[in-house]
């Protein structure tokens, strides 16, 4: 708008300012607390400005937290949830949009249903769906009655299991079973004009071939702002690694963060040693900060067009 | 509605299915069997579960210690929303304007939604720490001024500081995407009208941003319900005497550390009610109300 508002220019700015102060602050506070010895830190008055002891205390939280191995698993489980998710998404939308059959609105509801309630509220059950994936269908079959018909027949005992504790499996696969995605591609697919299915269709090509061809490079957009906002999600993963993972070679990163420091008490205790755990809070937020900041673009659109 | 379709429908069926089967397997059956354990009782000798009906409901519903919890989240949910949908909204209309240095602004506002809630929760727990830095200095000027770990009100401060810190970020991209839908030609004609900027906020952009604020609003609340944990464990583990146990917090200590999943379950089951109904307030009313265009 062309006006000319000095003042209110000011105060936009001073607003503004002030708000990334807000924002910003805590985190140098964290580098500050990062760059000095124990003492320091916890000294009187306090250190204002960082200190020469980053590099020191990020080696010590890396040892400490066993950083590098808990990126790979971290990392893998992150890839993992990523590609699940856009490939199960596309798929499920592909099968819904392009489709003519008479389920198509039930199973569209049945899966859009599951953006209602995250994975926090039903953490008890799904723990115990993870100690044994066949269990819903090991129930299925001891309700129907399948299972007494072939013990009776064969009198084999159907006994269904599948441990996900501690696995990769266990990790990924519950962070994946949501709508978020899906709803994505839907949205996406139904901007698709008819005309280029059915001049698929009259070239010859048969619906892999279109979703192979035509659907997946026209979505790329699609799949670079799932992916950000999937790995920033699985990598900040906390609840559920925590519960998941008992053996360490599979503890995702943001638990091992937690465990830098005794959790909080009033009985006291030893001092927390609170620059090693700044410094590994530094390590820990570091890739999907990368992440956000130089996809910024299709990281926004993405949470925009998922949530709403 | 589209015309043109594929005919084989079996590729649908391989398309949908795997979708389905993890739905079923992580979602449905999870969900169903809450509602299983919330209506029964395991045996302590084992041999299965019995039918109770709404005992273990009323079991906890007289369970003085769950209005505690129930108190604590909705303090939780009012006070982390109110402070990040206010700040986030003021940074957004006034980033909107879009001056000099509103990239720089933007992706300021935007980075924080990257950082893990329990990375969110170390952070603030060192900043608000009566042992160290800041509030350290603070206590030795006023004693015992500041001691969260003893005072339950100053650690729900801080809880919802950080909650509210993490949020904002969240809350901004939504805000300035809805700011930027409103159609251009809109604030012009009210630029020449003689609307100036604060006039043009108030009666323009403001009114026609009702739809995104109240979408914003209750996602937040709905998140301040579900997603607090990471900052709760890390923070104040629930205390000091349960003055941060948020109900998200509470099911999880009951059902895992104390291994009651019955009682688990049935908390549950309330707290799925209250999503569910959040989520419904969300689809109907809201969107009906509040409708501009």
């Amino acid at each position: 708008m062309i006006e000319r508002t000095p003042i209110l220019n000011i105060a936009t700015h001073a607003i503004l300012v002030f708000g990334l102060l807000f924002l910003l602050l805590p985190m140098y506070l964290v580098i500050v607390a990062a760059s000095h010895s124990l003492q320091d830190v916890v000294a009187v008055p306090p250190n204002l400005l960082p200190g020469d002891q980053l590099w020191i205390n990020l080696q010590a939280a890396w040892a400490k937290g066993h950083l590098g191995e808990r990126f790979v698993t971290t990392f893998v489980v992150a890839i993992g949830v990523m590609t699940g998710k856009i490939v199960l998404s596309c798929i499920t939308a592909f099968g819904i949009v392009f489709f003519d059959h008479r389920l198509k609105m039930p199973i569209f509801w049945l899966i859009f249903i599951t953006l209602m309630l995250p994975l926090e509220v039903r953490i008890v059950p799904t723990y115990a769906v993870a100690a044994n994936a066949f269990l819903p269908f090991q129930t299925l079959l001891d309700l129907s009655g399948i299972t007494w018909v072939i013990n009776a027949l064969s009198g084999v005992e159907v006994k269904l299991e599948w441990n996900l504790l501690n696995s990769y499996a266990g990790l990924i696969m519950p962070l994946v079973a949501t709508a978020t995605g899906t709803f994505l591609y839907r949205q996406f697919f139904l901007t698709i004009p008819e005309e280029l299915v059915e001049a698929a269709k009259m070239d010859g090509a048969g619906p892999l071939r279109f979703l192979w061809d035509v659907l997946i490079p026209l979505s790329r957009t699609n799949i670079a702002a799932l992916a950000t906002i999937m790995f920033v999600y699985a990598w900040n993963q906390y609840l559920w690694p925590l519960l998941v993972v008992t053996d360490q070679s599979y503890a995702m990163i943001a638990v091992e963060l937690s465990r830098l420091v005794p959790k909080f008490s009033a009985t006291g205790g030893e001092v927390p040693k609170w620059h090693i755990a700044m410094a590994g809070t530094l390590i820990v937020m570091l890739p999907p900060i990368v992440v956000v900041v130089a996809m910024q673009r299709w990281f926004v659109r993405g949470l925009i067009n998922t949530d709403k | 509605m589209r015309r043109a379709y594929f005919k084989n429908n079996w590729v649908a069926a391989l398309m949908v299915a795997p979708q389905l089967i993890i739905v079923f397997t992580f979602f449905y059956f999870p969900t169903s069997q809450a509602l299983y354990w919330a209506f029964t009782l395991e045996q302590p000798w084992g041999g299965g579960n019995t039918w109770v009906g709404f005992d273990n409901f009323a079991a906890i519903l007289g369970d003085a210690y769950y209005w505690d919890s129930i108190w604590v989240s909705i303090v939780y949910a009012i006070g982390s929303t109110a402070l990040s949908v206010i700040m986030a909204l003021t940074l957004a209309i006034f980033a909107d304007r879009q001056l000099a240095g509103y990239k720089l602004y933007r992706v300021g506002m935007i980075w924080p939604y990257a950082i893990a809630a329990p990375a969110v929760g170390l952070a603030f727990r060192f900043i608000f720490t009566p042992g160290a830095g800041l509030m350290m200095f603070i206590n030795q000027m006023f004693p015992d001024l500041w001691n969260p770990v003893d005072n339950g009100t100053q650690a729900m401060g801080m809880v919802i500081v950080a909650g509210a810190w993490k949020q904002v970020a969240y809350n901004f991209i939504f805000f300035l995407a809805g700011l930027q839908s409103i159609p251009r030609s809109l604030i012009e004609a009210g630029a020449m009208d003689g609307a100036r900027v604060l006039r043009r906020m108030r009666d323009i952009q403001l009114p026609l941003l009702a739809p995104t604020f109240f979408f914003v609003l209750v996602i937040n609340i709905t998140d301040s319900f579900t997603d607090s944990f990471g900052i709760v464990d890390t923070m104040t583990a629930g205390g000091p005497s349960r003055a941060t146990n948020l109900m998200v917090y509470k099911i999880f200590n009951d059902g895992f550390q104390g291994l009651d999943y019955s009682g688990a379950a049935a908390q549950s089951i309330i707290l799925m009610l209250l999503v569910i109904a959040l989520t419904f307030v969300q689809f109907r009313y809201i969107e009906r109300k509040v409708h501009y265009t």
